[in-house]
């Protein structure tokens, strides 16, 4: 607790939580990332976007090790968080996620109860007393807004929320181990308008206290939500500025025709 | 022509769909005759709570519990002993092993359950007793012990392959979710897989319970022919299916009582395997709709 505040702390004076310095992947003989230098702000929503296959999901995978599991991936360069590489020999992956949560296109919640979802991180570490537990949850959930909604069915099955309600659980239950970063991969992308509403809401808010990286394929959401914007086309970071700027006044003809529906 | 020819293959498949229902029926129709011929004989009360079978003898007892009791401590064994096994092989053939030798070990341990069972009973006399034997003193040259832990070897297959199809069929998206919350391989496994894959893995330890309570050659070889009521895995005992065995093989009268009870012991182990497969094909049901 007392390591994440100190985390925390350093965050506010540092400006750039995350740094890719000259990084290329490959997966097997395909290059996916074609070498990107990049800077994000602590603090701040940096939104992600480009057409499919881009690399873009790619690239954010990398910031908390996801892609270690794909098959023929290899990668190149740097990837800094709070300057420290990420991808040295000794670094905990478990640890490193615990830091940097993840929040995935399709809700994903675990099939048990809603309680035991959002107390599922802060039980792998071990951590058994109830009442620290059971007040976790409950912040939690109240962090997302679904604590008046479900705080009668804690102990039912996280199956029978409804689609919007189980992203909000997944958002929730990453809060719950109190990373620094949270990645999300087109959280929005399954879910009705109403429910996209309130996830950006709540994405907004939470940028107070958490430097938020999301993956969209909505441009209207990357422009509603996000501080900064990087387009990204065939494993290059085209075109990465304040997102109003990005939005309105691009520099570059590709992010142009991109933002303005000539392709992609 | 063209007709006629389409006519004739859809009668022909018909065909031969209704003779596998009615060799099934005919199965169940001449259990049922024979065994309620012998309930005429002997009453229902007594097959149930006699504590002793002895049918071939002059002074008759027809008792099927010591029969039930040799039945179920053998599976029990095999049981005890092929879960973890099983599962621990799963779990590791799911998650942990590369794909290339994941190729080749899940055939090679289908092979386990291609080994002629009397293969394992010779297996179970012949070598795995006397081993036991050299730690255990008192065991006799048949028990339930030996019988019961090579069965356990047969049926591992069975747990293995059908919990790794489950685990398998786990989606990627909880493995993500696990790995993204900072689980290690083994907080993956025990804490969201196994659990998300719970009803396949039960089916899987179902079917191979109903196995081992069927098994025939392990149990009438190494397990020994003595019907006796007890929980203790280093005396002989007899099997419902040892029996079955036993008094085929003999020179008991065709149509005489001995003779029917093999039918009494039939409709009891069938009455066991048909419950077993029915409710793993409930659990089978309702996980297949969980996940579609």
């Amino acid at each position: 607790m007392k390591e994440n505040k100190d985390i925390l702390d350093k965050t506010l004076k540092r400006k750039h939580k995350l740094q890719a310095k000259d990084v290329k992947v490959f997966y097997d003989d395909f290059m996916a990332i074609k070498g990107i230098d990049m800077n994000i702000r602590a603090n701040k929503i940096t939104a992600f976007i480009g057409p499919s296959g881009c690399g873009k999901s790619t690239f954010l995978r990398l910031f908390n090790r996801m892609n270690d599991y794909v098959d023929g991936f290899r990668m190149e360069g740097e990837i800094l968080i709070d300057g420290e590489n990420i991808y040295k020999k000794k670094v905990n992956v478990e640890q490193l996620r615990k830091q940097v949560g993840m929040v995935f296109q399709k809700p994903n919640p675990f099939p048990k109860s809603i309680y035991e979802n959002v107390a599922y991180g802060l039980k792998i570490q071990g951590i058994k007393d109830k009442a620290f537990l059971k007040d976790k949850v409950e912040e939690s959930l109240k962090q997302v807004g679904l604590w008046n909604e479900v705080k009668e069915d804690i102990n039912k099955s996280a199956l029978a929320l409804s689609g919007g309600q189980q992203q909000r659980l997944c958002i929730a239950r990453t809060l719950a181990v109190e990373p620094s970063i949270i990645l999300m991969d087109e959280p929005t992308s399954a879910l009705d308008p109403i429910s996209t509403a309130k996830i950006e809401e709540l994405i907004y808010q939470l940028k107070e206290k958490y430097t938020i990286v999301i993956v969209t394929h909505n441009m209207q959401q990357a422009g509603r939500i996000s501080d900064y914007t990087a387009f990204f086309y065939m494993g290059e970071l085209i075109e990465y500025d304040k997102s109003k700027k990005l939005f309105t006044n691009p520099e570059k003809q590709q992010t142009e025709n991109y933002i303005t529906g000539r392709f992609g | 022509m063209r007709k006629l020819k389409e006519t004739v293959i859809e009668k022909g498949l018909l065909g031969s769909a209704l003779v596998t229902i009615a060799v099934t029926v005919g199965i169940i129709l001449v259990l049922s005759i024979e065994a309620v011929r012998f309930f005429e004989e002997v009453s229902i009360v007594d097959f149930l709570t006699d504590t002793q079978w002895t049918p071939l003898y002059t002074e008759k007892h027809f008792g099927i519990l010591p029969l039930l009791s040799g039945t179920l401590l053998t599976s029990f064994i095999a049981i005890i002993f092929a879960v973890p096994v099983g599962l621990s092989i799963s779990i590791y053939i799911s998650e942990y092993a590369p794909r290339s030798f994941r190729k080749t070990i899940k055939p090679a341990l289908e092979l386990l359950a291609a080994v002629p069972t009397v293969v394992y009973g010779f297996f179970a006399l012949t070598v795995v007793t006397p081993f036991l034997q050299s730690f255990i003193p008192g065991l006799s040259g048949f028990n339930s012990l030996s019988a019961g832990l090579v069965m356990g070897i047969m049926i591992i297959p069975f747990i293995s392959s059908l919990s790794e199809d489950a685990l398998h069929a786990v989606p990627n998206s909880l493995r993500e979710a696990a790995y993204g919350m900072g689980s290690t391989k083994l907080q993956n496994a025990f804490r969201v897989l196994v659990p998300a894959a719970s009803s396949g893995i039960i089916v899987s330890i179902i079917l191979a319970i109903s196995r081992a309570i069927g098994e025939t050659m392990i149990v009438a070889i190494a397990a020994g022919q003595q019907p006796r009521l007890t929980m203790d895995p280093t005396v002989p005992v007899e099997t419902i299916t040892a029996y079955i065995v036993q008094v085929s093989l003999g020179d008991v009268q065709h149509g005489s009582l001995e003779y029917r009870t093999i039918f009494a012991a039939g409709i009891t182990l069938f009455i066991f395997t048909f419950l077993l497969n029915t409710i793993s094909y409930r659990i089978r049901k309702k996980f297949r709709e969980k996940y579609e």
